[in-house]
């Protein structure tokens, strides 16, 4: 698709929910706005596959959901507020989804945060934050 | 005539919600956070409002992706907070002040701004936090609220520039308005944060500083940047400083009077923010 959007240089990491992946995404947010509702939450968790079913995932967004990929999910027109409802379902704060999403553990990620609160700025802390993920794991 | 009293600006990060909850004000990862309301309360109880126009942006719970407005006004008698899916404390009810809301529309639409009318509407975290850190130990809140829904989830977003020019009509409308309230501005999210894609846990403190520096006295400054460069500076959530720079117009078009600032990372994944404002 063209448009003005494109004239602007992407930006790195970031994927900017809009048009595209709204139209992409529909039906995997319409499932994890079900989630509002306590019902639909356990119903999820019984049967997982029906549920999905019941909401037309498409392939590419069922295997992100099954594989618990956040990334993919993204990658699928999933949006951010959507998806924190499917994560509240196994208890997964936004930490936990970032540690998800940058390949870290959580405690290195907060870590990052803490770095950020201690002066450093992003690419510093982000940087400090995959090496010693590197070297601890 | 009604009377603005000021501005409230304030980050609604869900996690604040559930310290209040647990009671965490004073544990130290909070301390530094919560201590920037103290002035917020000394300031609420010296200029009494009793009516609030909160700017803030809906997060999945009152709007799904099948209709998106980009503006969207509360007509209400009430507003209630709901499930949003992940176990926050479900929050108190909002009296909504109809006549208000309607003096708003009609003057807003009058003023060609093409907003959506809402007689009803869940309101989320993003509005029932900020209430929470403002007045937290009262059993109903002593304001009723006009609240604006800021489309910052789907893009295209509306441009800062457009958020300042509305905020502007809104104050138009207020200036207008024949009744005798007390009215304070609040505008919620931000600053600096993203919770998606591999940049997660992106901050900017030097684009917060331009901002926190910039909204009272020259809030065109932070209208010069498109919403694509918006989010490279302040992350893709970041970007709901569009409800402050909107409730920053609402507050007028002369120079603002900063009188208060806190601002502090991390809480959660975000830079969170305070400020208070005087109309000149």
């Amino acid at each position: 698709m063209s448009g003005p959007q494109n004239a602007s240089e992407p930006i790195p990491g970031t994927h900017l929910f809009d048009g595209n992946a709204a139209a992409k995404g529909f039906e995997l947010n319409a499932m994890c706005y079900s989630f509002n509702d306590a019902a639909n939450r356990q119903a999820f968790l019984d049967d997982e596959e029906a549920y999905c079913a019941k909401f037309h995932l498409t392939p590419q967004q069922r295997k992100a959901v099954a594989e618990r990929s956040v990334l993919g999910m993204i990658a699928a027109g999933g949006n951010i507020y959507y998806l924190a409802k499917l994560a509240g379902i196994f208890g997964l704060n936004v930490q936990d989804v970032g540690s998800m999403q940058t390949g870290v553990s959580v405690d290195n990620f907060k870590a990052m945060l803490l770095a950020q609160g201690a002066g450093q700025t992003y690419d510093e802390a982000h940087d400090a934050m995959i090496e010693k993920e590197k070297v601890h794991g | 005539m009604a009377e603005i009293v000021g501005a409230y600006f304030t980050s609604h990060v869900p996690a604040i919600g559930g310290a209040i909850h647990k009671g965490l004000q004073q544990e130290p990862y909070w301390k530094p956070f919560f201590d920037g309301y103290q002035k917020v309360h000394e300031w609420l109880a010296q200029v009494k409002p009793d009516v609030a126009i909160v700017f803030n942006n809906d997060h999945g719970l009152n709007f799904f992706l099948d209709k998106m407005p980009t503006f969207a006004v509360g007509a209400a008698a009430e507003y209630h907070n709901a499930d949003e899916g992940w176990g926050l404390p479900l929050y108190k009810p909002f009296a909504g002040h109809t006549e208000l809301s309607w003096h708003i529309i009609n003057s807003l639409v009058e003023d060609e701004f093409d907003i959506t009318t809402c007689q009803k509407m869940l309101v989320d975290h993003a509005l029932s936090i900020p209430f929470e850190l403002a007045w937290p130990d009262v059993s109903a809140w002593p304001v009723k609220i006009v609240p604006f829904a800021i489309n910052t989830v789907q893009h295209p977003l509306p441009s800062a520039k457009r958020c300042l020019a509305l905020g502007q009509a809104v104050n138009k409308a207020l200036q207008s308005w024949t009744g005798d309230e007390r009215i304070v501005i609040i505008g919620t999210g931000g600053l600096s944060h993203q919770l998606d894609g591999e940049r997660a846990g992106y901050i900017n403190r030097e684009y917060d500083q331009f901002c926190m520096d910039n909204l009272s006295v020259d809030p065109a400054a932070l209208t010069r940047d498109s919403v694509h460069e918006m989010v490279r500076k302040a992350g893709t959530q970041g970007v709901e400083v569009l409800n402050w720079i909107a409730a920053r117009g609402a507050l007028g078009v002369e120079a603002a009077t900063e009188i208060h600032r806190n601002y502090h990372i991390p809480i959660s994944n975000t830079a969170a923010a305070t400020m208070l404002m005087e109309p000149a």
